[in-house]
């Protein structure tokens, strides 16, 4: 199957090998959560929430000198069509626990537990990046300390090109699919995931690009943030 | 994560610090450098039975990090978007008597965790081949099955289980099935006994390779040990194979630059090639091992010669070529059986004949189509070597004509053969017999490879 097609250089959605997917982002859209955000990558819909921090429910997993953070990473039944392994939601859910980890400060908030929760409402492929990317604008509406905003994305390489963005008929293909999680401004990489086969300098070549596919979304998940800061300003009557 | 802290053994501050700041001097604590790995050694399961070939299974120690792996195969149904591939499945068992953290029952999150890291490394990166292990399209295929074991953790339990499942694959055998039956419609699957067990195709080793990473993510040493991984800051886990491929890459936790991405990969490249040639060093010793143990056990198929022409010798010549015969050591008589137990002589004779051929002026073959089994010869060959295996021999040489073709029992346990016996005439001492023809196959043509189109089965 020609996922580049050779004459006019246009992937199976019409976009080209290294542009973005169309994303949209809105934050507090689920009122009783202390923080909460809706987050589209093409058609890839997924919304996330978070609590402010609670007591620690299994006292034995307790940490003394951070706060323990949890995620719930699920996909609504009616998000696909095929049927999913529970064992990959589970690495998911610990894929973006530690990604989310990395970015909260969470020694400011010892014996204390941190949920956050990921529904997939429609999954057109990158679902655990666009996962990530709600979790981060969540934690900001909810106003927790950050190190950084933490934005993902994938990048493939089919029909030896490499592609930015692979939704779900490009991710069928099996071919090699590295999703990487970076923290914007220090430019440092916290999530990095490949499967499948690739040589050494292609696999930069493809790290890089999707290191710069991260750099775009962080852009745009900064303007949103600023705008809801101005609505709340706005609102307030500052 | 979902270990029980309250279990666990709990690192001490000082303890702590003393690792880090040493780090941050470039030292690690059991004094190896940065980019070393532990002593590893891998072995593999014995085989107590000689029915026993079949099994997969490995153990490796890793420092104090012990793993077991086992692989078992069964027939199943394929997936319904792949109906001409197999399936490989990975489990993994964290036992408490590991580590005290280690729940008993359900699998952790660390523990499904690196079941997907060892699955992609090997699956998705096509490592084994799946679709030799079709059997029949959208019915049958083999699904294999890879249990890994977590018997103690003394850390880096991702490498360990990695190089342990790839072992246990490579010295894996599968049996053979054939559509046969009377219409070609039945599957037999054949017993070890009767055909050797297949190998796994395994196209390349993907060896996982995992960092530590301490201090601000600038510092990065592999092959943790228990008590460096209590003390990192994250982990990075690279799967690549010898040929500079890379299969898998796991990292997720603390930021790390993408320069240091870069130069852990060229590491692990080196990495990676060390410990491939450690597990094929492994497995050459274990398969030589093997073939001494099991006679017929071959490693490599070896080619049958069929379409010979048939050798006539003379009086004379026969006794030459007894005389080099009972000159040979007996267990390279054995060591060239082939399966239905009847006695072959081996190629190593060939250089005798060819002594012999300049010796007496008589150019009676070349070893190039020579025949082992001309039917002239049999009733010579089969007394001679009756007499090096020490049994009873009684045939009065008169009773026994040359065109006969006697049937040998050469004191092997296993003598089954489904080919008629064609021996006649042999005496009573003989009471399991066995043809000799059954070595002559029919040449295997394309009609054989051809599916039937009636697709009934019969189990």
């Amino acid at each position: 199957m020609e996922y580049v097609d050779s004459l006019t250089g246009f992937r199976l959605d019409g976009r080209r090998p290294n542009d973005i997917r169309q994303i949209r982002a809105e934050i507090g859209v689920v009122a009783k959560a202390d923080g909460s955000a809706l987050f589209e990558m093409g058609n890839t819909k997924v919304i996330a929430a978070v609590y402010r921090p609670t007591e620690v429910q299994n006292k034995g997993q307790q940490i003394n000198n951070q706060a323990l953070v949890r995620c719930e990473y699920s996909m609504a039944n009616f998000s696909t069509r095929d049927l999913q392994e529970d064992q990959r939601g589970t690495e998911i859910s610990l894929v973006i626990c530690q990604t989310m980890e990395a970015c909260i400060l969470v020694h400011l908030m010892p014996c204390s537990q941190i949920d956050i929760f990921v529904q997939v409402l429609q999954a057109d492929g990158e679902t655990r990046s666009a996962c990530i990317n709600a979790a981060t604008l969540t934690l900001a509406d909810a106003c927790f300390p950050m190190r950084d905003i933490v934005t993902s994305c994938s990048a493939g390489y089919l029909s030896s090109t490499p592609l930015l963005h692979l939704n779900y008929v490009e991710d069928s293909a099996r071919g090699p699919d590295v999703t990487v999680g970076i923290l914007a401004k220090m430019d440092k990489v916290t999530l990095l995931q490949m499967g499948s086969k690739l040589p050494i300098d292609i696999f930069e070549n493809v790290m890089q690009l999707a290191i710069e596919g991260c750099k775009a979304i962080a852009q745009y998940i900064r303007e949103v943030l600023l705008e809801n800061t101005k609505l709340l300003e706005s609102r307030k009557g500052l | 994560m979902e270990q029980r802290l309250a279990n666990t053994w709990q690192m001490t501050v000082n303890e702590r610090k003393f690792i880090e700041m040493a780090l941050a001097a470039d030292l690690r604590v059991d004094d190896r450098g940065p980019f070393d790995y532990r002593p590893c050694t891998i072995t593999f399961g014995r085989h107590f039975s000689f029915t026993n070939r079949v099994g997969g299974s490995s153990e490796v120690q890793l420092g104090e990090t012990r793993v077991m792996s086992y692989v078992t195969s069964q027939l199943v149904q394929p997936y319904r978007d792949r109906p001409n591939e197999g399936t490989l499945s990975i489990f993994t068992e964290f036992s408490p008597m590991a580590d005290p953290a280690f729940e008993a029952g359900r699998p952790g999150e660390f523990a499904i965790e690196l079941g997907r890291i060892v699955d992609r490394g090997l699956r998705e990166s096509g490592a084994v081949d799946m679709e030799s292990l079709c059997v029949v399209v959208g019915k049958l295929v083999w699904s294999i099955r890879v249990d890994l074991h977590i018997l103690d953790n003394g850390g880096n339990l991702i490498d360990a289980a990695n190089i342990a499942a790839l072992a246990s694959l490579l010295t894996f055998r599968r049996p053979e099935c054939t559509l046969g039956g009377d219409d070609n419609h039945e599957l037999i699957i054949h017993d070890i006994e009767d055909r050797e067990p297949l190998p796994l195709i395994i196209h390349h080793l993907p060896v996982a390779v995992t960092f530590a990473v301490f201090g601000e993510g600038n510092i990065m040493v592999i092959d943790p040990s228990y008590k460096e991984e209590s003390v990192m800051g994250g982990r990075m886990t690279i799967t690549m194979n010898s040929n500079g491929d890379i299969c898998a890459v796991q990292k997720a936790g603390i930021g790390i630059s993408s320069s240091v991405i870069i130069r852990c990969l060229e590491i692990c490249a080196v990495k990676a090639a060390e410990i491939t040639s450690k597990i094929n060093h492994a497995m050459e010793s274990f398969n030589d091992g093997r073939s001494i143990q099991y006679p017929n056990f071959h490693p490599v198929d070896v080619a049958i010669q069929d379409n010979l022409p048939d050798v006539i010798m003379d009086k004379k010549q026969i006794e030459n070529l007894i005389g080099h015969l009972a000159a040979l050591p007996l267990d390279a008589l054995d060591r060239n059986s082939n399966k239905s137990g009847a006695v072959v002589v081996g190629t190593n004779t060939r250089a005798k004949f060819e002594n012999n051929q300049a010796r007496d002026g008589v150019p009676f073959y070349s070893p190039s189509n020579w025949d082992p089994y001309p039917r002239k010869l049999c009733s010579r060959l089969a007394r001679s070597s009756l007499k090096l295996s020490g049994l009873p021999e009684d045939v009065e040489e008169d009773k026994v004509n040359t065109t006969q073709s006697v049937t040998v029992e050469c004191g092997l346990e296993h003598t089954k053969g489904a080919s008629s016996s064609r021996a006649l005439e042999t005496p009573s001492e003989y009471t399991t017999v066995e043809a000799t023809s059954q070595y002559i196959k029919a040449p295997k043509t394309l009609k054989d490879a051809v599916k039937i189109q009636n697709r009934k089965m019969r189990k």
